[in-house]
């Protein structure tokens, strides 16, 4: 039987306090803001003799991920966090921890890339690495970043996917918001992963195996579709997880999560924080007879395409919030609005489809902010037409 | 060794390799262009060509130069390079030089 207790906890704390419970081999992390609090309050598990976990303090993140990886063929169960330039200094390994198929799970706390320096929240960093091959889940709350980062030990360690998972969370929103998250003990989260014996490892010397071996135009191509297929199994693996997660602890998870959209005409989709700012709105408007919903997106790889299409069936006109931009694309806009657009256009989908850039570098997006976006929507949805298919919210025009 | 040609289905998940030492399987003598030949009657088996093959394909037996292994050899011609002892007619090539020489690969 799962024993919960209620504590206030910052998100970075949540996702530090499922790491504890799940114990791994070993974890090798720099710390960076704002994913700081998670290495540091690990770290002091370890120094307090809370987990039995190898801790390896390393010079960089380019090291981290390399002795995550190097500890994962060797057969360990491994996690790591990051954030921002932190990860960009990952770039390398991200792909190779993808490509040789290691299930490291690791916590992304997202935070604007520099230039200009910029501590503060958006996805620019995550985002950056989206093609990366590994699997990125989004969580709104400290309570969600802890229920991903248990999930993601058993997606990642699936067989049928052996892969990376990155757990986001939105940097000082939710890293550094103290909220009340309800935390199962520890022998329920021991049973929820269950252990990890890897098919092959470096240290089966009964076995010796060779991993990572030089790969040419004769075989590289074979394991870059083994490696796609892998992706494009891993969604039927999240929603078997996420079903029974809700049953062992009493919060379900899927690709993403309707609100209000039973007879949604217009709807918003949007990922990590801003859910709960677009809910509000949302609940609000709702009051005044306006059909409007809200899809917050959990799963952004592999990309939910069919589901988000089918959600948005009967649904005239949908507006995307994207909190990066992915410079040169199409009329400058987000990865978010890019891949709906894949999405609805494959589905042959009449739904008009808008995009709103929103809070790089931490810049604040308030109700009023959401309530234009409702209000443009409707406009859409009305005429048929769109006038402007990215705009900026909350910029000084 | 994997099997050759496998499809993306039946190639071993990210690379693997199961086998140690699986490398000797692998027939790099098709990288070669060029094709060392070796004079046997004026050989002195001082085993100079031996220390220095990058490949290991110097094959010796009982202390004495026995044979190329042609599966293994790349033809890098660092053997010719290295032999000490000139030739003033080669056995294989006819012509003067060492007691290695290197030969167009014919394919
Ligand atoms: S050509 Fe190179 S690889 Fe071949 S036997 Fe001579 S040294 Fe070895
Ligand atoms: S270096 Fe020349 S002489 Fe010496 S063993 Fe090799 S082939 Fe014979």
């Amino acid at each position: 039987m799962v024993v919960s207790t209620k504590r206030a906890l910052e998100g970075a704390h949540a996702s530090a306090h499922a790491m504890r419970q799940i114990n791994p081999d070993v974890v090798a992390a720099y710390p960076i803001t704002p994913q700081t609090a998670i290495v540091q309050t690990y770290s002091q598990y370890v120094a307090d003799g809370e987990v039995d976990t190898e801790f390896i303090a390393v010079e960089s993140e380019h090291a981290a991920m390399s002795a995550c990886i190097g500890a994962a063929a060797a057969g360990g169960r491994v996690m790591t966090a990051t954030a921002a330039n932190g990860l960009a200094l990952m770039w390398e390994e991200l792909y190779i921890a993808a490509s040789m198929r290691m299930p490291i799970v690791m916590s992304c706390v997202n935070r604007a890339l520099s230039a200009p320096l910029n501590i503060h929240c958006d996805h620019s960093d995550s985002m950056g690495a989206r093609d990366a091959g590994w699997i990125h889940i989004f969580s709104e709350t400290g309570q969600e970043a802890y229920d991903n980062t248990i999930q993601a030990v058993r997606i990642a360690e699936h067989p049928d996917l052996l892969l990376p998972v990155m757990v986001m969370q939105d940097g000082f929103i939710t890293g550094h918001a103290v909220e009340l998250v309800e935390v199962a003990d520890d022998a329920s989260v021991q049973r929820f992963i269950g252990s990890y014996s890897p098919a092959h490892s470096l240290l089966d010397i009964d076995h010796p195996t060779t991993f990572g071996a030089w790969d040419l135009y004769d075989y590289y191509f074979e394991h870059k579709r083994q490696q796609t297929d892998a992706l494009s199994k891993a969604m039927k693996v999240i929603l078997e997880v996420g079903q029974e997660f809700g049953r062992e602890f009493g919060r379900p998870y899927g690709a993403f999560e309707p609100y209000a959209m039973d007879d949604a005409e217009i709807a918003v989709i949007v990922l990590s924080s801003t859910a709960g700012t677009c809910r509000t709105v949302i609940r609000e408007l709702r009051q005044k007879g306006l059909k409007v919903g809200l899809l917050k997106l959990r799963v952004f790889r592999p990309f939910p395409a069919a589901e988000l299409a089918e959600a948005l069936k009967g649904v005239k006109a949908v507006a995307v919030l994207d909190r990066s931009i992915s410079f040169g694309s199409m009329q400058g806009s987000g990865p978010v609005f890019l891949e709906l657009c894949a999405a609805l256009y494959a589905a042959g989908s009449k739904t008009k489809a808008i995009n709103y850039i929103y809070g790089l570098g931490g810049r604040d997006v308030l109700p009023v902010d959401v309530e234009r976006v409702i209000h443009e929507l409707k406009q859409v949805a009305d005429s048929g037409e769109v006038t402007s298919l990215v705009s900026y919210l909350g910029l000084r025009e | 060794m994997p099997k050759p040609n496998a499809s993306w289905k039946e190639a071993n998940i990210a690379g693997l390799v199961l086998e140690p030492g699986s490398a000797a399987e692998y027939e790099t003598g098709t990288w070669r262009v060029q094709r060392p030949v070796h004079d046997a009657d004026k050989c002195t088996h001082c085993m100079i060509c031996w220390v220095y093959c990058p490949d290991s394909s110097i094959i010796v037996k009982d202390g004495r130069w026995k044979e190329f292994d042609y599966f293994h050899c790349k033809g890098c011609g660092i053997c010719a390079s290295v032999c000490p002892v000139k030739v003033e007619a080669h056995q294989v090539t006819g012509k003067p030089g060492k007691v290695i020489q290197m030969t167009d690969e014919k394919k």
